[in-house]
């Protein structure tokens, strides 16, 4: 028995088939392993060796890769809730009514990402406590320490303009909440020191610009929707690209 | 009570919940690890990261295939299916359709920006929620380049950088934590302070009267005398809070290494982080309003 599995995998490994898909057979040597990383797309930004302890859980308490992996996840569901949505005022939040209510595994589908968004939220802020506190920061990793308080920033902004598009009450108030403070900015908004001598009135600030009004309606859902669906997932995508290169670039942090 | 625990479940406050769980895992994980390195380092013992075996090829350094990618792989697993429970177990929140006509009452805005609101008691909205914002995000991003200290760089530690985790903590746990807690938790009708056990009124009313700081000796807080004391007790609180520690402390090693300009703009952001606890306190305590009313014909106005 075990000789014919052996000769059937044998058989398929060996075949043009198998070996057109992954270039080659793993057969557990070192040089397999080598291979396993550098010769795989998805496996390539890991490094071929990694430091012992830089592998333990109570070292790195798997934070970073969390939120790197809720990403994706948030990614995938994300472009799933697209096809059920209409970013429009009337339509909005009939659409998460009907994800709950009608469509097939909607409702798993919106929850999960609703959760996962306020995990990624909580994740890169215990990822940062953890960097902190190993002094992972110091030379030569500073600036990607930089890049990382930005990402947490953006991570933030992604799940701001997330909540205004269920368009539903807690939504709603909790943007105009959080963009009334815009009004305050000096200079480039209307209640701010220096906005009204310069020009500044509701319809013209900042605040105009990131509503696309003077109050959260049709224009700030849609402007929402194109930030959170494409503009800073795109940005967040770059930035992490470069934060994972630099945590190669840099090195593993460790005492050694 | 009842109300407190149905705003405990209610919205995303679970999330909060969960946020605590995290923290607590966070800094028991953290902490307890930092106090074992400390003692081991006394001991003249080899520290946690140093005393893992070498891998199976007898070298330090192991494959990240299969040793890495493995890990990995169950951490995916673990995490997808207890976010799956939780998504199967409850429902996100969803409130009526978006009306602009009725403002609930409180308006929060997302969990993750409540400390930051809780700020706006305290202060001009145009410091509470653009400059201090901004200094925070300044100040976290120039943290590599003011601290110095080239010990403690990959391993856990208390003491080798009491004052870089004490900062840290202080305004990760005090600032941003339990401000974020008070906020979700706390503040019900009109932006006031309601314990746990208490009803959520919105008719309370809170007879408050803040008062702004010269007002305590009976000078009129807009007057130029006004003006100029309360200037002084502001200005005055930074220069004292920067010059009077280097005065002290400049033969000190550290300070000698850090030079006068980063020594200053740590001891800047520093005093200033300080700042906001203490002028929480005293709005609590003795109902202090400003310490400074600041403004000219309306175009700048700094009150603080």
């Amino acid at each position: 028995m075990n000789e014919l599995l052996r000769k059937i995998i044998e058989v398929l490994t060996l075949s043009q088939i198998w070996r057109s898909f992954f270039r080659r057979k793993h057969d557990g040597s070192k040089r397999s392993n080598v291979l396993a990383v550098v010769g795989n797309f998805f496996m390539h930004f890991h490094p071929i060796k990694i430091k012992r302890h830089a592998i333990a859980v109570r070292y790195t308490w798997c934070m970073g890769g969390f939120t790197f992996f809720m990403f994706l996840f948030l990614t995938l569901t994300g472009l799933l809730l697209m096809f059920y949505y209409h970013p429009n005022v009337r339509d909005a939040f009939w659409d998460v009514k009907d994800l709950k209510y009608n469509v097939a595994f909607g409702k798993i589908l919106r929850n999960s990402h609703r959760w996962g968004a306020h995990l990624m939220v909580i994740t890169v802020m215990i990822h940062m406590v953890r960097v902190f506190m190993t002094g992972s920061y110091k030379a030569p990793r500073e600036f990607n320490w930089v890049l990382g308080v930005l990402l947490l920033l953006l991570t933030f902004l992604l799940s701001f303009t997330g909540y205004l598009l269920t368009w539903d009450q807690l939504g709603m108030w909790a943007i105009t909440v959080g963009t009334n403070m815009a009004r305050a900015t000096p200079f480039i908004g209307h209640e701010g020191p220096f906005g009204e001598q310069l020009g500044m009135t509701a319809y013209n600030d900042i605040r105009f610009a990131l509503l696309g009004g003077s109050m959260v309606g049709p224009n700030a859902l849609i402007r929402a929707y194109i930030w959170h669906c494409v503009g800073i997932p795109l940005v967040v995508a770059f930035m992490a690209a470069v934060h994972f290169w630099r945590v190669r670039k840099d090195g593993f942090s460790g005492p050694l | 009570m009842e109300n407190f625990l149905h705003n405990l479940l209610s919205k995303d406050n679970e999330v909060i919940v969960i946020f605590g769980f995290f923290v607590v895992a966070a800094l028991a994980a953290s902490f307890i690890q930092a106090i074992t390195n400390d003692k081991r380092m006394a001991r003249g013992e080899k520290i946690i990261e140093l005393s893992y075996p070498d891998g199976p090829d007898g070298d330090y350094k192991i494959f990240s295939w299969p040793y890495l990618v493995r890990k990995e792989f169950l951490a995916v697993i673990m995490f997808i299916t207890g976010l799956l429970v939780w998504g199967l177990i409850t429902d996100a929140p969803l409130e009526e359709f978006a009306n602009p006509n009725l403002t609930p009452n409180p308006s929060k805005a997302p969990w993750y920006f409540l400390g930051l609101q809780e700020m706006l008691v305290y202060f001009d909205p145009w410091i509470a929620g653009v400059v201090i914002p901004k200094v925070m995000v300044v100040g976290l991003m120039a943290i590599p380049y003011l601290d110095i200290n080239p010990k403690g760089s990959g391993y856990y530690t208390l003491k080798e950088r009491p004052f870089a985790i004490g900062t840290f903590m202080f305004g990760f746990i005090i600032l941003w934590v339990s401000l974020i807690t008070v906020g979700v938790f706390l503040r019900g009708p009109g932006w006031i302070i309601f314990m746990p056990w208490q009803e959520w009124d919105p008719h309370r009313v809170v007879a408050e009267t803040n008062i702004d700081l010269t007002q305590y000796i009976g000078i009129d807080s807009k007057s130029l005398l006004g003006n100029i004391i309360g200037g002084l007790v502001f200005i005055g609180y930074f220069v004292v809070g920067v010059t009077v520690p280097y005065i002290l402390l400049r033969k000190h090693p550290t300070v000698v290494k850090l030079g006068i300009i980063r020594y200053s703009i740590v001891a800047f952001l520093f005093v200033g982080m300080m700042g906001l606890p203490i002028k929480i306190f005293l709005k609590f305590t003795i109902h202090l309003k400003y310490i400074w009313v600041c403004g000219w014909k309306g175009i700048i106005f700094f009150n603080i």
